[in-house]
């Protein structure tokens, strides 16, 4: 489904991803964990298509299509998703509104038929459940004075609502208590069928426990330096990061 | 204050059918005759006033006044009728429209049922022995040192009365649609309106400004005074969606009585010159006033709103914002005053004017002045101007989203923040509509 290659990407001239291999199956989870600055945000906004970084070298393949040749709302309405480490607040525009638009947009992408009013409805009423939203929250504004445990359920819930066919989590744990983390969880869990893919980009081991991928990468200095089971995200858990930077150093040396 | 002219147009070209309406006022006619000679010698020594002049600084009005405005005939007959009249209706079916069709009251255009019991409209010349009239009328917008009031009250002719009694609350809204309908070139059209709340009365009142024939250039020059009395509650509007063609400039005074509550909203979208002044004036303690705008700008269009919140008593409360969006080479100006006097303790004042620039050649000029001489006062103002917030751009093109409806959806969503302020739903919903439609010809330009 997803296949990178090499991929070199900067922002303001500073160069953060440095060859980055991966590829995901259809139906994988794969984690992506790594300390502080490894560039485990660079990675989730070049795949969204954020302009402000720049693909200095190698390839993105969304099935078969060249995914860095893409608008952001092409990659969109093409099925990748990005949940945003901190969502967007953005005043004036209702929630649902917001929601209808997107969701007939890409339906219209992928031709399928355009929702009415009623049918986004029963669809709305229906994915709301999975993250356990109110009714109140589709009618605010988008993210607008939205707690941090709720911008990241109405991400997961947007997730539930475009169908899309790979999924991009960056942190959303982060900010989390445990409850809204177990909700979270559950949503994403709930869209697991065995065809979509997730990458999943968290600091702790914490979310894996509930969301269980198949695949933990560690990412260091903007490449990949060592992937794994769920184990791994335990052994790294248990022993931090030293004894990752001192292999992919000596590595180096 | 500079009060310089300018001498190489002929001011008085607009003053020259002073005598052609001398005996409208029947019993009152001597005393309204009064009032517009006054007024006539005063716009007579200030004229019309150039960019020296500080409030006049960012607009240049010469250009506008090498035309030599003729006031619009008041014996022409009428085209508006009930029917036609339907395209100015902008709150619902049970609002009181009234009609002026080139500073006249077209009744026949107008709809209006039986008047609820307390409340009285009309022209002046129909109202002009009530003692209320005689009161306020001309006595709170400025002639003295404003030309525009000046000449305005010098040759207004159908002003337009609202005189609500003690403790009458109106739920329907009242709208003065005025019309500019002429086939003339450089007709110069009055608007005058006078609305008095007395005492614990409740009113909804919607000035909107339309033009049919708009290829004619048109002066339009409107003065209203709202006196809204002690706990009274007046919710206003004042809609401007005239032509390209037109040049209006406009003073809306409002005098506020002690416990009393206003809520104005101007929305600015027509005319390809466009002045407003808003003039509140708190005269009671315990006020409560807001002032919203919204001026959208495309092509040359030029909008200047002045605003003006005098705290002259204790305890009261103003909440200002005023927005802007501003395309092409059109030019924005904002300045907000806030005066908070000496006597004018415990007062909570806040302003905002918050501007995006939609091209490279708009252009936005914002002052907000905040003058205080008490010293227990909550006072805030600032003013942005910006683009449009890419993060916000992005977010919604990351959810599929096309650009160019990305970027309408968050315009409309920072304009609209203004309207839906306005408490009539009805009267929202047509707004909403009117700002849509702009936006969506600004879109396609």
């Amino acid at each position: 489904m997803l296949t990178i290659k090499d991929l070199k990407a900067s922002v303001d001239g500073k160069e953060i991803l440095k060859g980055l291999n991966l590829e995901v199956k259809a139906g994988e989870v794969h984690a992506i964990m790594g300390p502080n600055g490894s560039g485990k945000s660079t990675l989730a906004s070049v795949l969204a298509g954020r302009s402000e970084y720049e693909v200095n070298g190698g390839t993105v393949t969304f099935e078969g299509q060249d995914l860095l040749d893409m608008k952001p709302e092409d990659r969109a309405r093409a099925g990748v998703f990005l949940a945003f480490q901190y969502p967007v607040e953005i005043p004036g525009v209702s929630n649902a509104n917001f929601l209808k638009t997107a969701v007939n947009e890409v339906r219209k992408s992928r031709g399928q038929e355009i929702l009415d009013s009623k049918d986004f409805l029963v669809m709305m009423k229906e994915r709301m459940k999975l993250v356990e939203m109110d009714k109140a929250m589709t009618q605010r504004s988008v993210n607008e004075g939205f707690s941090g445990g709720e911008k990241k359920r109405n991400e997961i819930f947007q997730m539930a609502m475009l169908e899309p066919k790979l999924s991009i989590l960056d942190e959303t744990d982060s900010g989390l208590d445990i409850d809204a983390l177990r909700i979270v969880s559950n949503g994403v869990n709930a869209l697991r069928d065995g065809k979509r893919a997730f990458i999943v980009i968290t600091h702790y081991q914490r979310l894996l426990d509930y969301i269980v991928p198949d695949f933990v990468h560690v990412l260091y200095k903007g490449r990949i330096v060592k992937s794994g089971t769920k184990k791994l995200a335990l052994e790294l858990e248990e022993k931090g990061y030293d004894w990752i930077k001192e292999e992919a150093e000596a590595l180096n040396a | 204050m500079n009060s310089t002219t300018i001498n190489t147009i002929n001011a008085n070209s607009l003053l020259q059918d002073f005598d052609l309406f001398t005996d409208l006022y029947g019993k009152q006619t001597n005393y309204f005759q009064e009032i517009r000679k006054f007024s006539a010698d005063k716009f007579n020594v200030l004229g019309i006033p150039t960019q020296k002049n500080e409030e006049w600084k960012y607009l240049n009005l010469s250009p506008l006044f090498k035309n030599d405005f003729r006031s619009v005939s008041h014996t022409q007959a009428f085209e508006i009728d009930a029917a036609s009249a339907k395209q100015f209706h902008l709150c619902g079916e049970n609002a009181i429209v009234f009609v002026i069709e080139n500073g006249r009251l077209n009744r026949a255009a107008s709809n209006v049922k039986t008047l609820p019991k307390g409340l009285s409209i009309g022209t002046l010349a129909e109202l002009a022995d009530d003692a209320r009239v005689q009161k306020h009328f001309a006595q709170h917008a400025d002639a003295i040192t404003e030309p525009f009031v000046a000449l305005n009250t010098a040759m207004s002719f159908d002003a337009m009365i609202v005189l609500l009694d003690e403790k009458i609350k109106i739920n329907e809204t009242i709208q003065f649609a005025f019309v500019t309908n002429t086939n003339q070139e450089n007709i110069s059209v009055p608007i005058r309106v006078l609305v008095i709340a007395e005492k614990h009365s409740e009113c909804t009142v919607v000035e909107s400004y339309h033009t049919l024939n708009e290829q004619h250039k048109v002066f339009v020059n409107a003065v209203s005074e709202v006196v809204v009395g002690e706990e009274a509650r007046v919710h206003y509007a004042k809609i401007q969606i005239e032509s390209e063609n037109t040049f209006h400039i406009n003073y809306h005074q409002v005098n506020q009585a002690k416990n009393s509550y206003q809520h104005i909203t101007s929305l600015s979208l027509g005319a390809s010159l466009l002045r407003n002044n808003l003039h509140i004036q708190l005269d009671g303690e315990n006020c409560t006033t807001y002032l919203n705008g919204l001026y959208v700008l495309s092509g040359t269009q030029v909008m200047d709103n002045h605003t003006l919140v005098d705290h002259a008593m204790p305890n009261c409360y103003s909440n200002e914002l005023y927005k802007g969006m501003i395309d092409d080479k059109s030019q924005g100006i904002f300045n907000g005053k806030i005066f908070v006097r000496k006597d004018a303790q415990k007062t909570n004042a806040y302003q905002s004017n918050k501007n995006i620039l939609l091209s490279n050649d708009a252009s936005i000029n914002t002052k907000p002045q905040l003058e205080i001489f008490a010293d227990d006062v909550k006072c805030s103002h600032g003013a942005t101007t910006g683009q449009i917030d890419e993060e916000a751009l992005f977010y919604l093109r990351s959810r599929g989203i096309a650009e160019p409806e990305a970027r309408a959806l968050l315009n409309h969503a920072f304009a609209a923040a203004v309207i839906n302020q306005v408490e009539s739903e009805l009267l929202k919903e047509s707004l909403l509509l009117l700002l849509s439609r702009k936006l969506r010809v600004m879109e396609e330009v």
